[in-house]
């Protein structure tokens, strides 16, 4: 993730604590895979005994050694949103200019890499589309290095590309926006620790428990079974609705190739006014 | 769409320092702003040690009780919206200058909605910051965690600032919220 020039985030040397330096990097990719199957073949077994299906990541994952000191141990205790959490702050026009769902015209020269078009719709639990909303997204270069100060690793820096981007859902939830592909990096986690090509995404729904942020990923990546962050969620069908679709639908003629991408937040507890209700086939 | 589960979250990693933090982020309101107080506090791991790579959102009603409903969150033109981001510093620190918000229901405990991510946390955590009320000893919330409520109880600093630490892990870990599960319950 970052380099050795950042201090170690956990003294070491005491037998409890787990040594999560960023720099370690020494564990072996059989050895995390290993753990990574463990803990889903635990999980496929319990779903078979009947166990609930778990819709999300564990926090608790130890594949990915970051989380060892940064996960609750006690549950989450469950709550009934107070009226606060039942609105989400509203963003407008004024809050994002539409050029800002462009991330190749940030500055004077075209960005290099696989120019895309990445669309999709937000929708709540129930189906409705999320309106008006607010999306940001932030990225790799094509050659797999974050224009971040804490990005030190060895790939090139793109002085066309930044890689962040923010856009409104329009009427029917819709968003839309133009970058280019990013490539995969290294990170510290073990030896040979490399992330399958992904796309940060932060979303607000229409209630503030529906604030969310993940991550979008490419179809086809050879590194997802190696990956803990993919991992940290246990299903499989979970996992794979973080993944985009190629769209021809969205590709357009010599100019970008087009991924589609549905976002579900979750369900909402606010009454339903008039203006939300789905439209007669609005849903696909 | 016909599946209607849930996109999962992931981490929010540790690169959306160039990217998530915005313009005067932190600062609901202006300096000077009649009623503004400073809400701030450290955010720790299992081991005690300061997060430098975590982003906390805060969503808080207007000091009447009133939800905001105004765009301009991201402008910081002047308009109280309700809505913060900040991230921690290297030393785990994060602030927010705002105003307090008032209870949205008579009688009500009034508090901050708080939402943390971070690097090495796979899902963002949701959890709420009591102010310093007397509405806040008899909320049946807080009375339903016992001594736990002690970790969603803002401080008042004796320079009048309001004090929430976040520990994502250990003994005195924060009481972390699940909306989702209550619903179906």
């Amino acid at each position: 993730m970052s380099k050795a020039s950042e201090a170690p985030e956990t003294p070491s040397g005491t037998a409890e604590v787990p040594d999560t330096r960023l720099d370690r990097a020494a564990e072996s990719q059989e050895k995390i895979t290993g753990e990574i199957r463990a803990v889903e073949d635990a999980y496929r077994a319990g779903r078979e005994a009947g166990a609930p299906e778990e819709t999300g990541p564990r926090l608790d994952y130890p594949p990915y050694r970051s989380t060892l000191l940064r996960h609750p141990t006690k549950s989450l205790v469950h709550a009934d949103p107070e009226t606060i959490e039942l609105f989400s702050p509203v963003f407008g026009e004024r809050d994002v200019h539409p050029l800002e769902a462009d991330l190749t015209i940030q500055h004077n020269g075209e960005p290099i890499g696989e120019r895309i078009t990445v669309r999709g719709r937000v929708v709540d639990g129930d189906g409705r589309p999320v309106r008006r909303q607010l999306v940001e997204v932030w990225q790799a270069n094509a050659a797999g290095r974050y224009m971040h100060k804490r990005d030190q690793h060895p790939a090139p820096l793109d002085p066309n590309f930044t890689g962040v981007g923010r856009m409104l859902t329009d009427d029917d939830g819709w968003y839309e926006f133009q970058s280019v592909k990013p490539g995969p990096y290294p990170w510290k986690n073990h030896f040979k620790a490399w992330r399958p090509a992904h796309i940060h995404f932060s979303l607000f729904g229409r209630e503030f428990t529906q604030r969310v942020v993940t991550q979008m990923y490419f179809p086809g990546d050879p590194l997802f079974p190696l990956d803990p962050i993919f991992q940290t969620i246990p299903d499989a069908a979970a996992r794979e609705r973080l993944i985009a679709t190629y769209d021809h639908d969205i590709t357009t003629h010599e100019w970008a190739t087009g991924y589609r991408w549905d976002i579900v937040l979750t369900g909402s507890r606010r009454t339903v006014f008039e203006q939300d209700r789905p439209e007669e086939g609005d849903d696909e | 769409m016909s599946d209607l589960r849930p996109t999962p979250g992931q981490t929010v990693g540790p690169f959306f320092g160039y990217a998530l933090p915005f313009e005067r982020g932190p600062e609901l309101v202006e300096p000077g702003t009649p009623g503004a107080i400073r809400l701030h506090g450290v955010v720790r791991d299992g081991a005690g040690t300061p997060i430098p790579d975590a982003v906390i959102e805060i969503w808080g009603a207007a000091p009447d009780g009133s939800v905001v409903q105004r765009s301009g969150g991201l402008l910081r033109d002047g308009t109280f919206t309700g809505w913060g981001r900040a991230e921690t510093d290297a030393e785990g620190n994060y602030w927010f200058r705002t105003l307090e918000p008032g209870a949205t229901a008579e009688g009500g405990a009034p508090f901050f909605a708080v939402v943390v991510f971070a690097r090495g946390l796979p899902d963002r955590l949701f959890t709420r910051a009591y102010l310093p009320t007397p509405a806040r000893e008899t909320d049946p919330f807080l009375s339903g965690l016992g001594e736990r409520r002690r970790t969603l109880e803002v401080q008042r600093e004796p320079d009048g600032s309001l004090r929430f630490d976040i520990r994502l892990q250990g003994e005195d870990e924060t009481v972390f919220l699940d909306f989702v599960e209550a619903a179906r319950a």
